[in-house]
Formats: C-alpha cells, sequence, structure tokens
C-alpha cells in the first residue's frame, strides 16, 4: 500500500467537500473491523464526504460513502486517506 | 386444482440480507399475522417464522434471519444467520431456498452480499427492494438485466405496499424442488475483489445515479445539527414520556371501570368465602393491577417501534456516542438501552448487535437501569398517591416527577457503566462502526404487528407469571386465618405477615414498613407483581371491611412522605426481576454475572432508598 505524503486523512475534509479513497491503512485495525469496513462500502477508488460532525467535540463522523452513510469515530478516520 | 403434493415436507425459506434491508417489512407482507416468535435453541436471538403460501399450492416456512453485512460474523445475532445457512442449528432443517433481499436504494453495497450468497450454490432469489423509494430519488434500475448478469431471478419489491409479492412467490416456487438442496459449504470469500464487482455490476445496471437520498440529508442537517439536534432528541423523549402518562389516561380508567364491574358481579353472584376472596382479592385485584397498564406500554412501544422504523434510533445513537464514550461505551448501546425503557429482557437480547464482548456484557450490566415498563404500574401508582395533580409551567408535576425518575436511573446508569469499565469489565475501547439508513415513513402494519406482539407478551406474563404469583401470595397473606376474637388485621398472623415481620428489621432504617417487605417478596418474580402484591396486601388488610378504596387511596392514609420516596428510589435500581436474570444468565452464559448485576443492584437500590428516607426526613416532609 502505498502512502503518499500528499494523501490527507478524510477526518482532514471539510464538512461537504467530496474526495476519493486513495489509501486504507488495514494495518491499523483489527481483522474483523478492517473487514466491516470493506463491507459498508470503503474501499480505494470509492467517492466519501464528511456529513456532520457529532456534537461536543466533533465526533463521530457521519460519512457518506458511496450511496452509504456511516458513523465513525475520529481515531478510525484517520486511517482512511483521501486524494488531495 | 394442483395434483397434492408431499404434505409431510414443507420447504424452508429463509430470508437473508443486510440491515436495513426492509427485510422485515418484507416478512411481515409475506406472512401477515400468521407468524410465530421464538427463540433457537440455547441462544436468545429471536426466531420470526411464518407461513409463505406459493402461488402452486404448497406452502413454506419462511424464517426472517437477523440482518448481516456478510456471511462473516462480527456479532452473536449475525453468526446465526451464518449457522442457519450453514445448517448448523440443532433442530432447525436446513434451507430449501433464500431470498436475498437488496435494497434497492443501496445496490452496490447489497449485491456484494448477493453475491456471497450466490456463491453458496442453494436456490436463491434476489428481492429487490424499495424499489419505489429508488425512483423517488432519480435511481434507475435495469432489473431484467441485473437478473440477466447475476443469472438469478431478480423481482422488484415494494414490501411496505405488497407490491411484488407474486412474483416472488412465483419465482421461489419455481427454485423449490421437491427434495431439499445439499447444505453449502463454508469457503473463504475475498470481500474486495466482491465489492469491486459488486460496483461494476451496479454501475451497468444502473440506468440513472439520482441524487443520493437528498431527502435524508435533508433532515440529518436537523436531526445531527449540533445544537438542534441534541435538543431535538431531548424533546422528543420528553414528548415520550409525557405522552405515556397523558394518552394512557382515559383507557386506563376504562380498564379500572371493568375490573371494580366485574368485582362486584361477582360479590354479588357468589356466596362470601375464600373462593370470592382468591377472585376478588387474588386473582381480579392482582392481576388488574397489572393489566392496567397495558395501555401506557402500548404507547411506549409505538414510539420505540416507530422510531426504530423510521431511522432515528440510530441518529440517535450518532448523538450519544460522544457520552456513551466518556463512559467507556459507543452510541450502538444506545439503542438496547432505549428498548430497555419499555423492558430489560428484550434490551439484553439487543446487545447481540454489539460487537465488542466488554461493551455487550457492560450493556448488559447496566440495562436493568432503564426504567422498564414493569416500573411504570409502581411509579404510577405511588406519583399517583402522593404527587399533587397540579401544573408546574406547561408541564404537570407527576410527569415531571416520572421524568426525574427516569433521569435518575440514566444518571445511574452511566455512573455504573463507568465504574464497570474500569473494573469488571475493563479492557481497551472498540471500534465504533454504524450504518445510518434512510429516513422512511413507519409502515402501519409493521408497526401494528410489532405492538400486536408486545401486548401478546405483556398479556401472557399477566395471565401466568404474575397470576401465578398473585395466587400464591394471597394464599399466603390469607393463611393461618386469624384466631377468633383476634383484634389486629387478618394479615399479622398470616405467613406472608410472618415473613414480613421478620425481615421488617433489614428494612427499617430505610423507612419501608411490613406491607412493602411483604410486597417485594413475590416482587422477585417481576418488578410489577409488587404492585398487585400491594393491591392483595392491602386488600385483605383492610379490617374496616370497606374494599371500595382504591389502592391509590389505601396507600395514602398508610405510607407517610418520606417512605414513599424511598420506595421510588428503591424502584430505580430494584434488582428483582427473575426474567432479567434468566435472560443474563443466558446471554452471559455463567451464573456470575446475573449474580454479580442482582448484588450491585440491591446494595444500589438499598442505598440509594436510605439516602432519600433521611433526607425527606431531614426535610420535614
Amino acid at each position: 500500500m502505498t502512502t503518499s505524503a500528499l494523501h490527507r486523512p478524510i477526518d482532514a475534509l471539510a464538512v461537504g467537500e467530496v474526495a476519493l479513497i486513495a489509501a486504507i491503512d488495514r494495518a491499523g485495525l483489527d481483522p474483523g473491523t478492517a473487514q466491516r469496513l470493506c463491507e459498508l462500502g470503503f474501499d480505494e477508488g470509492v467517492d466519501v464526504e464528511i456529513l456532520h460532525r457529532a456534537p461536543f467535540g466533533g465526533d463521530p463522523l457521519a460519512v457518506r460513502v458511496g450511496n452509504m452513510v456511516v458513523a465513525l469515530r475520529r481515531d478510525m478516520a484517520r486511517l482512511i486517506e483521501v486524494e488531495p | 386444482m394442483n395434483a397434492p403434493v408431499s404434505i409431510t415436507r414443507q420447504p424452508v425459506v429463509a430470508l437473508v440480507g443486510n440491515p436495513n434491508a426492509g427485510k422485515t417489512s418484507l416478512f411481515n407482507a409475506l406472512t401477515g399475522s400468521r407468524q410465530k416468535v421464538g427463540n433457537y435453541p440455547g441462544v436468545t436471538v429471536e426466531r420470526k417464522a411464518g407461513r409463505l403460501a406459493l402461488p402452486d399450492g404448497r406452502s413454506a416456512e419462511l424464517i426472517d434471519l437477523p440482518g448481516t453485512y456478510s456471511l462473516t460474523p462480527r456479532s452473536p445475532d449475525e453468526a446465526v444467520t451464518r449457522d442457519a445457512i450453514f445448517g448448523r442449528i440443532a433442530g432447525e432443517r436446513p434451507l430449501d431456498a433464500i431470498v436475498a433481499v437488496v435494497d434497492a436504494t443501496n445496490l452496490r453495497n447489497h449485491l456484494r452480499f448477493v453475491l456471497e450468497l450466490k456463491a453458496l450454490g442453494l436456490p436463491l432469489v434476489v428481492a429487490l427492494n424499495m424499489i419505489d423509494l429508488a425512483t423517488r430519488d432519480g435511481i434507475g434500475i435495469d432489473s431484467a438485466r441485473l437478473g440477466a448478469l447475476l443469472d438469478l431471478p431478480v423481482v422488484e419489491t415494494v414490501a411496505v405496499r405488497r407490491r411484488g409479492l407474486e412474483a416472488l412467490g412465483a419465482a421461489l416456487a419455481a427454485r423449490i424442488g421437491d427434495t431439499p438442496p445439499a447444505l453449502p459449504q463454508e469457503r473463504p470469500s475475498d470481500v474486495r475483489a466482491l465489492q469491486k464487482q459488486a460496483r461494476q455490476l451496479a454501475a451497468t445496471v444502473q440506468t440513472s445515479t439520482g441524487s443520493a437520498k437528498a431527502w435524508s440529508q435533508r433532515i440529518d442537517a436537523v436531526v445531527l445539527h449540533p445544537l438542534a439536534g441534541p435538543l431535538l432528541l431531548a424533546a422528543v423523549l420528553f414528548f415520550m414520556f409525557q405522552a405515556v402518562f397523558s394518552w394512557a389516561e382515559a383507557p386506563m380508567g376504562w380498564i379500572e371501570a371493568g375490573v371494580a364491574a366485574l368485582q362486584a358481579e361477582l360479590a354479588a353472584a357468589l356466596p362470601e368465602g375464600w373462593f370470592l376472596s382468591l377472585l376478588n382479592d387474588g386473582v381480579l385485584a392482582g392481576v388488574g393491577a397489572v393489566v392496567v397498564f397495558l395501555p401506557q406500554i402500548l404507547i411506549l412501544f409505538l414510539f420505540i417501534i416507530t422510531l426504530e422504523q423510521t431511522g432515528y434510533m440510530t441518529r440517535a445513537a450518532f448523538l450519544m456516542d460522544r457520552l456513551m464514550a466518556r463512559v467507556g461505551l459507543n452510541g450502538r448501546a444506545f439503542i438496547p438501552l432505549l428498548s430497555s425503557f419499555a423492558c430489560a429482557v428484550p434490551g439484553i437480547m439487543a446487545t447481540r448487535t454489539i460487537d465488542s464482548p466488554r461493551d455487550r456484557l457492560t450493556t448488559i450490566l447496566i440495562a436493568p437501569l432503564m426504567t422498564c415498563s414493569a416500573r411504570l404500574p409502581v411509579y404510577a401508582v405511588v406519583i399517583g398517591a402522593f404527587i399533587p395533580a397540579r401544573d408546574v409551567g406547561p408541564f404537570g408535576l407527576q410527569g415531571l416527577v416520572l421524568f426525574a425518575l427516569y433521569l435518575a436511573g440514566i444518571l445511574g446508569a452511566l455512573v455504573a457503566a463507568f465504574a464497570l469499565r474500569r473494573t469488571v469489565t475493563k479492557g481497551a475501547a472498540p471500534p465504533f462502526l454504524m450504518e445510518m439508513p434512510k429516513y422512511q415513513w413507519p409502515a402501519l402494519r409493521d408497526v401494528g404487528l410489532g405492538l400486536y406482539g408486545r401486548a401478546t407478551a405483556f398479556l401472557q406474563r399477566a395471565g401466568t407469571i404474575i397470576l401465578a404469583s398473585t395466587i400464591v401470595l394471597w394464599a399466603m397473606a390469607s393463611w393461618p386465618q386469624p384466631p377468633v376474637g383476634a383484634n389486629k388485621p387478618a394479615i399479622d398472623y398470616s405467613l406472608a405477615g410472618k415473613i414480613g415481620a421478620a425481615l421488617e428489621p433489614a428494612f427499617a432504617p430505610i423507612g419501608f414498613n411490613k406491607e412493602i417487605v411483604i410486597a417485594l417478596v413475590p416482587g422477585m418474580a417481576a418488578r410489577e407483581v409488587a404492585v398487585s402484591a400491594l393491591g392483595t396486601v392491602y386488600a385483605l388488610n383492610d379490617v374496616s371491611e370497606d374494599n371500595a378504596g382504591s389502592l391509590i387511596e389505601r396507600l395514602r392514609s398508610a405510607w407517610p412522605l418520606p417512605t414513599a420516596l424511598a420506595f421510588l428510589a428503591w424502584f430505580v435500581f430494584a434488582p428483582q426481576c427473575i426474567s432479567t436474570l434468566a435472560i443474563t444468565r443466558r446471554e452471559t452464559a455463567s451464573w456470575r454475572w446475573p449474580i454479580f448485576m442482582f448484588s450491585y443492584l440491591f446494595a444500589a437500590a438499598y442505598v440509594a432508598a436510605g439516602i432519600t428516607y433521611h433526607l425527606a426526613l431531614a426535610a420535614g416532609l
């Protein structure tokens, strides 16, 4: 997996900004979670967008991935990188 | 007419699909009220089965399997679906066919699961569900092309409008043979490869992509707004609890009047004696005191089922995640905890969707702190007797006190979770991942069937466990009978009175009198039994022979206010519920956790009641 310095974690996206997933740091996740992430549609080349940040500190995030909206916490969002 | 087919073999068909694919709606539409809800042996996963009439005259058993994203389970719920498909559940017949339920508005993710199911080699029919919502969102799907590419029958359905059901039945009938197919073999599948294939497939068959859930996003802009969102959630919960009280008032009056009329009929028709006492003071006073709360329980479930169906519940979980994270849980625990407001048993069963074992155990242990509907009868009677029915601003004082009791339970649960996560369930916080489905109008049929199930379960409890414990208590409170010339209330001479008197010293420091202690003993069976027990105890206790007064009036004259408040505080924590302890035993597969649960709740209840009693005394109440 190539992790370029140009990639940003999805956590860094502004609300409403659409980007393509460049890399997912699957090694930073347990295998079950990595698989569920994939089952929910997170994969290289798929479009993502941050829809909402929860009140009280902006955690968790509501992320649109393809046609699905998924809630995840920022620590996991940092493992998913998007193309600049 | 069709030739009679073998009547000995009824084929088994399972509905399988992602959560939120509309599986349960499809199940309800296909089976109507001909469904049976039970449990799988050994696990407490709900087994929903019904009869499906096939167009060729045969009938199949249709099973609604728990929603899952794949055949690689992450939670006990999802494991049931995998085990059912691979024929690993004892007592379950192997499947003849699968209906893969697919959300037409979320084709690419759901098709991945279809591809995984297809590899099993079982007869498979794809139900392209919620096709109307796809059309509304501007998503065009060439379902004939999808069927050709998948080499599977694809049927467009709208479960909530009963569209496509006949075509689905016909497609199934064509695929179900006279002999069951061979059991599928479990093979590892490459999720990413399947996902890629599904995306390409979806892109090929979608004639237009539409605006992705524009509606849902517009609603979310308000519901998940940093300020408006939490306020709306608080308002929804507050309205729900006010409604439970105010809407139920009239139907509860009817039930009370009905029970009283029945008691009068019996008193007129039967001779004075133990049999009349059994019926009037035992059965009718006891069971009647519980059945009267059916309207409140139904209203509470009406809200919970509706909120779940609209998709709001996962938004609530999203909003609550931060708060839950502070005490070491995640937002997903919010849904089982909210269900526990109706009853801790389905709440604890709902924790099976939590994938982390430690989070799940913590959620199970705090679930009984959510004010379940069985506590409503207790709260309602005591509040009705001791809290004046006046208004404070726009709200009724009685409703406010009830709200405060709910709040006390929630705070208690947060404190308990915080303490548990640092001691007995210590460990790393697991990742939180949750799909947020699109908003949907709740379907009347699905809400209705859900409510019907809850009502029958409640009435079954009232007719069995509560009826039985009421009769036992009546007998214990009636015998031995007082000697001739006795001047104390009859109950003082009875077995129940003696047990109460023996235990009374232990509870006197927290302001409980003998009658309360007597009522707490059968209340072990179920919390609401405490009310029927009080009803029975005070009905038999009545020396004035004036049976006209309601339980509320009797309590008002028998309890000082500090005792009433201590009793309310006790019931915030009240450990006594055999069903909750039994379900905890089953879900945790050990006696350790139910015993732990009972002990910590008992200690908390005792301390809370004691503090309340002495504070109330000190305040001169």
